[in-house]
């Protein structure tokens, strides 16, 4: 067990990380029309959730929770590209990025 | 006493940024704030003895990922006031699901007990974070880690043929009609009479012979040994 996170203990971390992901879930609630602060709000969702795995692992001493913080990295980093590719197409086609007018786009 | 104030400093800016990329006027703020946020995670990490993922945060994150946002945020050009016209609408919405989801996290967490008996750590102890975060990626995890590349291979592509112009903005090459092309289908010959000259005909162009100079070697005709003599030659046999 490492030294640092032995002083300081799991409980506090987790209490960060819950405060991180009500405040993730809070903020797709409040920009429910801005789509790119919604895309910050799920990054912020998915650190937590890193930062979850990271205590964790070093409280336990097990490095498998860190190579799943690289994994769940990699899904943020690619969910973020194709996010935003998907809103600048959307900005292209449409002149706005108005989440509501995209349930017009159903065939 | 020295850990555990690191780790508040860290939380309490981490919290603080989180809670002003959610309700920043500006994006490019929030974008900021998304920034701050992760290098605060990240110190979070050094505390919890994960150096190797701390860097990558800052490297991933704030290199490459909130790069990536600002570059978006400032290449839309949005009218960002109307975007938060629903605010106060959800904000009572948000806030209960926020609160009830944070005290049953609380409440799961304050009751949190270990199980007596764990796994034996798969790394030894004795190696460095990094060292010993390779030795499982790249042997207990190494199809996991392939699955990873594919990941960003399909990402990369989506991203790539999403944002792909079909319209041609510039002049492109055909290569296969510029490979099909024979020297028949570009010169002819011209039928000249005795005595006749091209320049009745409407003449014809050549390039100079300084082209030379500036062509690719040997891609035109052979270098003339004295360009201007073979000028001034060409003259007079026009005159």
């Amino acid at each position: 067990m490492n030294a640092a996170i032995n002083a300081i203990g799991l409980g506090p971390y987790l209490f960060v990380s819950a405060a991180l992901l009500v405040l993730g879930v809070f903020g797709i609630f409040l920009n429910r029309k801005n789509i790119i602060v919604m895309l910050m709000a799920m990054e912020l969702i998915l650190l937590s959730a890193n930062l979850n795995l990271v205590a964790f692992s070093s409280a336990l001493g097990d490095l498998s929770g860190q190579v799943m913080v690289l994994f769940v990295l990699t899904i943020a980093a690619a969910e973020a590209a194709i996010g935003l590719a998907i809103v600048t197409v959307y900005f292209r086609n449409r002149g706005s990025i108005q989440v509501e007018d995209v349930t017009m786009m159903k065939g | 006493m020295m850990a555990q104030l690191v780790f508040y400093i860290f939380t309490a800016v981490l919290l603080f940024s989180a809670c002003m990329v959610i309700t920043a006027r500006n994006p490019v703020h929030s974008v900021l704030f998304l920034i701050l946020t992760f290098f605060n995670a990240s110190g979070l990490f050094l505390v919890a003895g994960a150096e190797f993922l701390a860097m990558l945060l800052v490297i991933v994150y704030v290199g490459a990922v909130a790069v990536l946002f600002l570059f978006v945020v400032m290449m839309l050009d949005v009218d960002f006031g109307q975007l938060r016209e629903g605010f106060q609408k959800y904000a009572p919405l948000g806030g209960c699901v926020g609160g009830i989801l944070f005290a049953e996290l609380v409440l799961a967490f304050s009751h949190w007990e270990m199980a007596p008996s764990r796994a034996a750590p798969i790394a030894a102890p004795e190696l460095t974070n990094t060292a010993a975060l390779g030795g499982l990626i790249y042997t207990h995890y190494v199809l996991l880690f392939q699955a990873c590349g594919l990941v960003l291979l399909v990402a990369m592509i989506g991203a790539i043929t999403l944002t792909l112009r079909e319209k041609a903005t510039g002049r492109r090459q055909n290569i296969t009609r510029q490979h099909a092309r024979t020297r028949a289908d570009t010169l002819e010959m011209l039928e000249l009479d005795l005595g006749e000259s091209v320049a009745d005909r409407g003449g014809f162009l050549r390039p100079k012979s300084s082209y030379n100079e500036i062509a690719v070697p040997g891609s035109f005709g052979l270098v003339p040994e004295t360009p201007t003599n073979e000028v001034a030659s060409n003259k007079e046999k026009g005159a």
